[in-house]
């Protein structure tokens, strides 16, 4: 097991260098001249060259590599173009609200979808297993931004049951009842996906499980039904239900990134449509380089998670 | 030592005998079937025909692309020009009213379907060939190619997809072809594995293990014995492939970063209901190319999941 944790980590981190070189490629692309940042307006072609080569930019690509790599890895991720500011402690102050709104909607879509899977399965060719089928193709199906404009007309401007979006009341209200009022539709239009994706995925663990030698055991014995479902099929089913919160990951950010928008929800995905239209590059890079590794740490998790759920795996 | 060789030699030779016999076994099973009635195609399409929803899905699809290929001539109206009264309600002949500069919203509609289908299509189209062939030589050849290439799959899929996405397409200009090519040239990764995985039980069949000794070149044998032999996984992930890469489009252009105005996609007419004067009273302005995101998408999920079932069912029988 332990073998197994030191292997998985040190197989991160060949990946781990190859998104820090894909991050550094695509700085490199971004337009602009970084040594403007740190000169005057009126500086003249000597001072802008003195500068370049007191950052290094005169310097090879690998050179210029390793320098933003030490740097990044001491929490310097560069400078905003239009504030002057460092970049990373923006970029965490954004952090709360996403991982506020992720959060919510993966608890929410697992509560939800974990009982639906399984009484489709269930029921598996019933009318109530086609109806849940279908429900969950147009749950993949429906664009997050058009559910999201939808559910603002109907329950904001008609209703007026919730806000059109942002995450504090005007006037600085930050009780939790209020910011989980302003909760409410970004984690809907932001679960749909998952819930309808979940849904299909127990479901098909639950008929997999069901086709087991360990259930025909259990129903040989006379178990009742009730018993076999949860003690010996729900259990079981569970299992490959973790590695999806890992696989699912990635795409929550991008969805995070339009419902953010959307709803005006002060996290990092309105921070990248932001630092996008000011052209803030370094800011974007930081995002992007923050995002992939979080999501490869939690896929780590997740794999570590399973190899300690799953006894039956032997990890060598 | 001589005879050692000659024993290895003959041990070759019956193992390729055997494999031909085997070969000829299947050959007289499928051409019974033939008989029958039925090539693999046609039991396929045929399963796939019983499948209403996906039929249905599939009528509704060639519309839309019907709909992309002869867009001009559909179009009541000019595609840019302001033909119309500003933010009118429909009216006469302006079926889905006009937006803030007198713009014909159906017209521009009909412009936005062409958009979701070389997006679509294009990007499939690249992502197959990279996908497929790099997946074909990673499972085929195995070794340090194999390794470099599933660590390069690993460390792109543990990329937030649509972030980097994001990223690049601002960083390398908007426009139909760079949403395109980006998409095209980052979606392989699922496709490799998977073709990967099929090629990994496919090499070691005797099919393939007779081709080899017969002494067919290692192209040859790729691209004439194994690639038909994966083909219908590859077609099932394009399928579902196709209505990623519109619903990608589509957020993007939501966002202000894919295609950009005054070319029309589903995706920038939605944005402009970003403005709570639109989402609330014109709601013919971003109503339908919502509607017509989902429904394509819809289509084609359905279609992909009856392909699926259909092909699965060939495998189980």
């Amino acid at each position: 097991m332990k073998k197994y944790i030191a292997k998985r980590l040190l197989t991160a981190i060949p990946v781990l260098l190859m998104i820090s070189i894909a991050a550094f490629i695509m700085i490199n692309l971004a337009p602009g001249d970084p040594t403007n940042l740190y000169v005057m307006p009126d500086a003249t072609p000597e001072q802008m060259e003195a500068t370049r080569r007191a950052l290094g930019l005169d310097q090879s690509y690998p050179v210029q590599y390793m320098r933003w790599l030490t740097r990044a890895l001491r929490g310097d991720l560069g400078i905003s173009y239009s504030t002057r500011y460092p970049v990373l402690p923006i970029l965490v102050s954004r952090i709360g609200p996403t991982v506020a709104l992720m959060g919510t909607t993966l608890l929410v879509s697992y509560i939800i979808a974990i009982p639906l899977g399984i009484i489709s399965a269930r029921k598996q060719g019933t009318w109530v297993d086609t109806l849940l089928t279908g429900g969950a193709f147009i749950g993949v199906s429906i664009p997050n931004f058009f559910l999201g404009l939808g559910l603002i007309y109907i329950f904001a401007v008609q209703l007026k049951w919730f806000p059109t979006g942002g995450m504090l009341e005007l006037g600085g209200n930050a009780s939790i009842l209020s910011v989980l009022h302003h909760l409410v539709l970004p984690v809907a239009v932001l679960s749909t996906f998952y819930i309808a994706n979940m849904t299909r995925y127990v479901r098909s663990t639950m008929i997999d499980v069901y086709g087991e030698n360990y259930i025909r055991t259990a129903t040989a014995k006379g178990l009742t039904k009730q018993v076999i479902l949860t003690r010996h099929g729900i259990r079981n089913a569970l299992i490959p239900i973790i590695t999806i919160i890992g696989t699912d990951l990635p795409r929550l950010v991008g969805g995070a990134i339009v419902t953010e928008q959307i709803f005006q929800w002060p996290g990092l995905g309105r921070l990248t449509i932001l630092a996008i239209n000011q052209r803030e590059y370094p800011m974007l890079m930081a995002i992007t380089l923050l995002s992939a590794v979080v999501v490869l740490l939690v896929n780590l998790l997740v794999d570590m998670m399973y190899a300690v759920v799953d006894p039956r795996i032997k990890y060598d | 030592m001589v005879q050692h060789v000659g024993d290895k030699q003959a041990e070759a030779l019956f193992h390729l005998v055997d494999a031909v016999e085997r070969a000829t076994v299947l050959g007289n099973t499928t051409e019974q079937l033939a008989n029958d009635g039925d090539s693999y195609v046609k039991t396929v399409a045929k399963r796939f025909m019983k499948n209403k929803l996906a039929v249905i899905s599939l009528v509704v699809f060639v519309l839309l692309l019907l709909t992309a290929v002869f867009a001009d001539s559909l179009s009541p109206h000019p595609r840019d020009a302001s033909v119309g009264m500003f933010q009118a309600a429909p009216y006469d002949n302006f079926l889905l009213g006009t937006d803030d500069i007198g713009r014909d919203v159906l017209t521009r509609l009909i412009h936005g379907t062409q958009v979701s289908m070389i997006v679509g299509f294009g990007s499939v189209l690249i992502y197959v060939i990279i996908g497929t062939t790099l997946g074909l030589v990673s499972g085929y050849f195995g070794g340090i190619v194999d390794s470099l290439i599933m660590r390069l799959t690993e460390a792109s899929m543990s990329f937030p997809f649509f972030m980097v996405i994001l990223t690049l397409v601002s960083l390398l200009g908007s426009g139909i072809w760079v949403v395109t090519a980006v998409l095209g040239i980052l979606s392989w990764p699922p496709l490799c594995r998977l073709v990967r995985g099929q090629v990994l039980t496919i090499k070691e069949q005797d099919f393939v293990l007779a081709a080899v000794a017969t002494g067919y070149s290692t192209p040859a044998i790729l691209v004439k014995h194994i690639l038909p032999n994966v083909l219908s996984p590859i077609l099932v992930n394009a399928t579902f492939g196709i209505a990623t890469a519109i619903l990608t489009e589509a957020s993007l252009s939501f966002l202000g970063v894919g295609v950009k105005k005054p070319r029309p996609s589903w995706g920038n007419i939605l944005s402009e209901a970003q403005s709570l004067r639109v989402l609330t009273s014109e709601p013919w302005r971003w109503v339908p190319a919502g509607i017509l995101i989902f429904i394509a998408v819809l289509a084609i999920n359905f279609i992909g999941e009856g392909l699926r079932e259909a092909i699965e069912g060939e495998r189980k029988s």
